[in-house]
C-alpha cells in the first residue's frame, strides 16, 4: 500500500500498474445478429415490394436502352430521306416475301379490277408480289350500254413498297451510265425498257403500265392465252444518246430501248425498289416502324427524339435541382425577411405562364444562343421553384433539431450547417421529387415541340413532339406514323410517373411497416 | 373579418404580381423589332397611326405607361399588326373566347360527375380489384399527354367508326357548318371530340383527388365515432366523410372552372377549334405582338385567379382552415 502514499505523484504512474478491467469479464450486450440496415437500403427494400414500380423501372430501362442503341445500331440516320418511300408502313422484306401483312409494309386498299390487274402486272415485271392478301371480293352488277355487266371490287392488303413498282425518272447521262455499271456489278435490274405513251393509248401518268391496253383507264388487252402483251418501245430514234450496254430484261431480244432522249438528259423507267438499293449501297429497305413524312426511318427518328428528350429532361432536372436546392436552402435556413423576399421573387416567376416564358425565350434568345439552349433556359427559369419550395420545407423541418444546434455550438459555419448537416437529411425527398420532375419536363417539351412553338429544325435532330406533328398530317392514311411516337411517349411518361410514385412511397418513412 | 382581410391581402398581392409580370413581358415583347408593314396597304396607315399614339419610339417605361392607361381607361389593347390588320385586338379576343369557354365548360361538366363518382367508388372499395383497376387507369390517364388522346379520339371515333366529325364545326362528311351556333345539335355533336379528348385528363385528376381524400377521411377517428353512435355505413359516409372530402375537391373544381378560360392549346390546334389557344399560336407564328401581349396578360390573370380562388375557397368551405383566423 506504500505505493499510493504519494498521491501527488499521480501524473507519473508506471504503465505496468494499469490492468484491464474487462479482459475476462463477460459482456452482457448482445451482439447484433442481423445486418444493420441504412436509410437507402431500407427504402430499396420497400421499393422492391412495389411491383408496379419495379416493372416501370424495367420499362424505363428498356426505353433508355432503345434510345441509346437504335441511333447507333440503325443503318439509317436522319439524313437518309427518301421522297418516294414516305409514310410507309412497317416493312421487313422477309415478311413481305412470305406474303404476311404483319411487317409486310401492308396497306389496306380498295381495288377495282383494273387496279388489281395493274398490281399483277407489277409482279410480272419486277418479280416482287405487292399483293399480300385479298380480304374481300365484292361483285357489283352495273348496266353498261344496256347490258348487265359484273364488276369486281376487292379489298386487299397491298405491300406499299412493292406496289411502287416502276417509276419514271429523268437523270443525267453520267447517272445513267453509273446505274448501268452498278447493274453489271450486282446483277440487279434497275432500268426497265421505256414505254412510249402513244403505244398505251396516251396514258402518261402511270409508269407501271408496260402492256398493251384497251382503253385510257388501263384495262389490259390480253392475248389469246390470257397473258399481257408487252408494249415496250422499240423505236431506236427515240433513245437517248448514251448507249445501253447493261443487263436486259427477260424476253428482250435487244430491240427494246431503255431510255428516252430529253434535252441534255435521259428519261428512264426505274424499278424504284432496286433503285433504292442502288442509292443505299445495295441494302434493301428495312423499316421496322415504317417511315415518316420525310421518308426517314421512323425507328431511328424515335430513337434520336427519345435520346434528346431524355438527355434534355435529365439536364433540366439536374440544373433545377441544383438551383432549387441552393435557393431553398438559403430561404429555409435564414428564414425571416430573406425568406419573404426570396419567396416573393419565386412567386412572381412562377406566375408567368410557362408557354409565355418558352415563347419569349424563343423569340429573344434563339438566334443568339441556339434553340436548344434557349429552350433549356426557359425550363430553368421557372423550373427550379418547385424544388426550392421542397428544400425550404425540409430545412424548416430540420434546422431546429439538436444535431444542428450541436454542430453550431462546435463552431460550424452556416454553409457547413446547411450542406453538411441539414441537406443530406432532405436528400431522399429531393431526389424522389426529381424522378417526378423528369416526366413533367418530357411532357411539356413534347407539347411545345408538337405545337411548333419551339422549332428545333436547325438542331438537325428531331423530337417525339415533332414526329407526332408530322404524323398528324397523314393520320388517316398512315396512322402508324403518329401511333409509334405516341406509344413511346405515353409509355415513357407513365413509367416515369409510376417509378417516381414508388420511389416517393419508398423514401417516405411514414409508410414504413405499412402494407396495404 | 380577418378572412376578408386575408382576401384583400391576396388580391392586392395578385395585382402586384400581375403588374410586375405584365411590365416584364411587355418590355420583352416591345424589345422585339416591330413587324414591317406592307407598303400601300390601307391598314398600314391605321396601324402606323396607332403605333405612333402608343409611343413606339419612346422609352419602354413610357410605352408601358401609355399602354396601361389605354387598357385601364378605354380597355384599348391596341390593333392587330399581322393577323387581322387594323382591327382591335380586344374585339378579336372576345370573338374567340366563347369557343374555348364552351368546349372547356362542357368538358368539365362531363368530367366532374364521372371523376368524383369514380373516386368515391374506388375509395369505398379500397384495396379490392375495382380500386386497383380504377387507380391504375387513373394513373395512366393522367400520364398520357393530351395530344395522344386527341389522336385516339380523332383516329378511332372520328375516322374508323365515323361517329364524329373530324374537326370542330363541320359535319361528319367534312363540310364546314359555317357560322358558329352553339345550340345547333349538329354543332354540339362536332364539339364532342375535343371535349372528350380534354376530359380524360380532367376525369383522372378528379378521380385521383377524390379517392386520395376520401380514403384518408374514411380512416379517421370521427368516422369510427359516427359508426359507434349508430349511423349506418352509408349515412356516415354521406354525412361525414363526403363533407370532409369536399373540402379538398370543391376548390379544385373552382380552380378548374377558372382554368377553362385558358383552354388547351393542343386540343384547339388539333381539332381546329377557333378559340383563344389557336389565336395564341397564330399570334406567335404570325408575329402579331399586340395580340401576343394581350394573351400573355390574359394567361397570367387566369393562372393567378385560379390560384387565388382555390386558396380563398378553402376558407369559405371549411372555417377551420381560414388562414387569417389564426390570431
Amino acid at each position: 500500500m506504500s505505493k499510493f502514499n504519494t498521491l501527488n505523484n499521480t501524473e507519473h504512474i508506471p504503465a505496468e500498474m494499469f490492468e484491464f478491467a474487462q479482459r475476462d469479464a463477460v459482456i452482457h450486450d448482445k451482439k447484433l445478429s442481423t445486418k444493420s440496415r441504412g436509410y437507402f437500403a431500407d427504402a430499396m427494400i420497400r421499393f422492391k415490394k412495389n411491383k408496379s414500380s419495379v416493372v416501370a423501372a424495367i420499362i424505363i430501362g428498356v426505353l433508355v436502352l432503345f434510345a441509346i442503341i437504335t441511333p447507333i445500331a440503325s443503318p439509317y440516320t436522319l439524313d437518309n430521306k427518301d421522297n418516294v418511300f414516305i409514310n410507309m408502313p412497317p416493312f421487313i422484306p422477309y415478311f413481305a416475301n412470305q406474303g404476311s401483312s404483319f411487317f409486310g409494309g401492308a396497306r389496306t386498299m380498295d381495288l377495282s379490277q383494273t387496279m388489281l390487274d395493274n398490281i399483277k402486272a407489277i409482279q410480272q415485271e419486277t418479280g416482287r408480289n405487292p399483293l399480300l392478301k385479298i380480304k374481300e371480293t365484292k361483285t357489283v352488277e352495273v348496266i353498261k350500254r344496256g347490258q348487265k355487266v359484273k364488276e369486281y371490287y376487292y379489298t386487299a392488303d397491298v405491300c406499299a413498297f412493292y406496289n411502287v413498282g416502276v417509276r419514271t425518272l429523268v437523270m443525267s447521262y453520267e447517272e445513267y451510265e453509273k446505274i448501268q455499271r452498278w447493274q453489271d456489278e450486282t446483277g440487279i435490274q434497275v432500268l426497265y425498257p421505256v414505254v412510249n405513251s402513244d403505244d398505251i393509248k396516251g396514258i402518261t401518268d402511270s409508269p407501271n403500265i408496260w402492256y398493251k391496253v384497251k382503253d385510257q383507264k388501263g384495262t389490259p388487252a390480253l392475248d389469246k392465252d390470257g397473258n399481257l402483251v408487252p408494249a415496250y418501245c422499240t423505236e431506236k430514234r427515240l433513245e437517248g444518246p448514251v448507249e445501253y450496254t447493261s443487263k436486259r430484261i427477260a424476253g428482250d431480244n435487244g430491240s427494246y430501248i431503255y431510255s428516252l432522249a430529253k434535252s441534255g438528259a435521259v428519261q428512264c423507267r426505274v424499278d424504284y425498289y432496286n433503285y433504292y438499293r442502288y442509292l443505299n449501297g445495295g441494302n434493301e429497305p428495312f423499316f421496322i416502324f415504317g417511315t415518316n413524312s420525310l421518308g426517314q426511318d421512323l425507328m431511328t427518328a424515335i430513337g434520336i427524339g427519345a435520346r434528346f428528350s431524355l438527355i434534355f429532361a435529365v439536364l433540366v432536372s439536374a440544373i433545377n435541382l441544383t438551383i432549387g436546392a441552393f435557393y431553398g436552402a438559403i430561404q429555409g435556413f435564414y428564414g425571416g425577411a430573406v425568406d419573404l423576399v426570396l419567396d416573393r421573387i419565386a412567386d412572381v416567376l412562377s406566375s408567368v405562364p410557362f408557354i409565355v416564358t418558352a415563347t419569349l425565350f424563343q423569340l429573344h434568345l434563339a438566334q443568339k444562343v441556339g434553340t436548344v439552349v434557349s429552350f433549356l433556359f426557359a425550363f430553368v427559369l421557372t423550373g427550379w421553384i418547385g424544388m426550392a419550395a421542397l428544400t425550404r420545407k425540409q430545412f424548416y423541418r430540420f434546422k431546429n433539431q439538436e444535431f444542428v444546434y450541436a454542430a453550431k455550438t462546435l463552431g460550424a459555419s452556416d454553409w457547413r450547417l446547411m450542406f453538411k448537416h441539414i441537406f443530406p437529411n432532405s436528400l431522399g425527398t429531393i431526389v424522389t421529387s426529381c424522378a417526378l420532375v423528369i416526366p413533367g419536363v418530357i411532357s411539356s417539351e413534347t407539347n411545345l415541340t408538337y405545337l411548333g412553338i419551339v422549332n428545333l429544325s436547325e438542331m438537325s435532330g428531331t423530337t417525339i413532339g415533332v414526329l407526332m406533328s408530322q404524323g398528324q398530317a397523314a393520320m388517316t392514311s398512315s396512322p402508324h406514323v403518329i401511333f409509334f411516337p405516341a406509344i413511346f411517349i405515353s409509355l415513357l411518361i407513365i413509367s416515369f410517373n409510376l417509378f417516381g410514385n414508388g420511389l416517393r412511397d419508398a423514401f417516405n418513412p411514414s409508410t414504413r411497416g405499412v402494407d396495404d | 373579418m380577418s378572412h376578408l382581410k386575408y382576401i384583400a391581402q391576396r388580391v392586392a398581392l395578385m395585382l402586384l404580381t400581375l403588374f410586375i409580370i405584365s411590365l416584364m413581358c411587355f418590355i420583352l415583347i416591345r424589345m422585339l423589332p416591330p413587324v414591317p408593314l406592307p407598303a400601300g396597304d390601307p391598314h398600314t396607315a391605321v396601324i402606323e397611326a396607332k403605333r405612333e399614339a402608343l409611343g413606339y419610339n419612346k422609352p419602354y417605361l413610357v410605352q408601358f405607361g401609355i399602354f396601361l392607361k389605354g387598357v385601364l381607361t378605354r380597355f384599348d389593347w391596341g390593333v392587330s399588326d399581322k393577323l387581322y390588320p387594323g382591327q382591335e385586338v380586344a374585339a378579336i379576343f372576345f370573338e374567340k373566347l366563347p369557343a374555348t369557354m364552351i368546349v372547356n365548360l362542357f368538358s368539365i361538366i362531363l368530367s366532374i360527375p364521372i371523376g368524383i363518382s369514380l373516386g368515391i367508388f374506388a375509395a369505398l372499395k379500397k384495396n379490392t380489384w375495382i380500386d386497383h383497376v380504377i387507380s391504375t387507369v387513373t394513373m395512366v390517364a393522367i400520364s398520357v399527354p393530351s395530344f395522344v388522346y386527341a389522336f385516339l379520339v380523332q383516329y378511332f371515333l372520328a375516322f374508323k367508326l365515323g361517329w364524329f366529325p373530324f374537326l370542330f364545326g363541320s359535319t361528319i362528311d367534312g363540310t364546314p357548318l359555317g357560322s358558329i351556333s352553339y345550340f345547333d345539335p349538329q354543332f354540339l355533336w362536332s364539339m364532342l371530340p375535343p371535349i372528350l379528348a380534354l376530359s380524360f385528363g380532367v376525369i383522372a385528376g378528379f378521380t385521383r383527388t377524390t379517392r386520395a381524400e376520401l380514403t384518408e377521411v374514411l380512416t379517421s377517428e370521427f368516422m369510427l365515432l359516427a359508426r359507434t353512435k349508430g349511423l349506418t355505413k352509408t349515412q356516415a359516409t354521406v354525412r361525414h366523410a363526403m363533407k370532409n372530402c369536399m373540402v379538398v375537391v370543391l376548390p379544385s373544381i373552382f380552380g378548374e372552372f377558372i382554368g377553362i378560360l385558358s383552354g388547351s392549346l393542343i386540343i384547339e390546334n388539333i381539332f381546329s377549334v377557333p378559340g383563344v389557344g389557336e389565336l395564341y399560336l397564330n399570334s406567335i407564328n404570325g408575329r402579331d405582338y399586340p395580340m401576343f401581349i394581350m394573351l400573355t396578360v390574359f394567361y397570367t390573370v387566369i393562372g393567378l385567379a385560379a390560384g387565388i380562388v382555390v386558396d380563398i375557397s378553402y376558407g369559405f368551405i371549411d372555417p377551420r382552415i381560414r388562414v387569417g383566423s389564426k390570431k
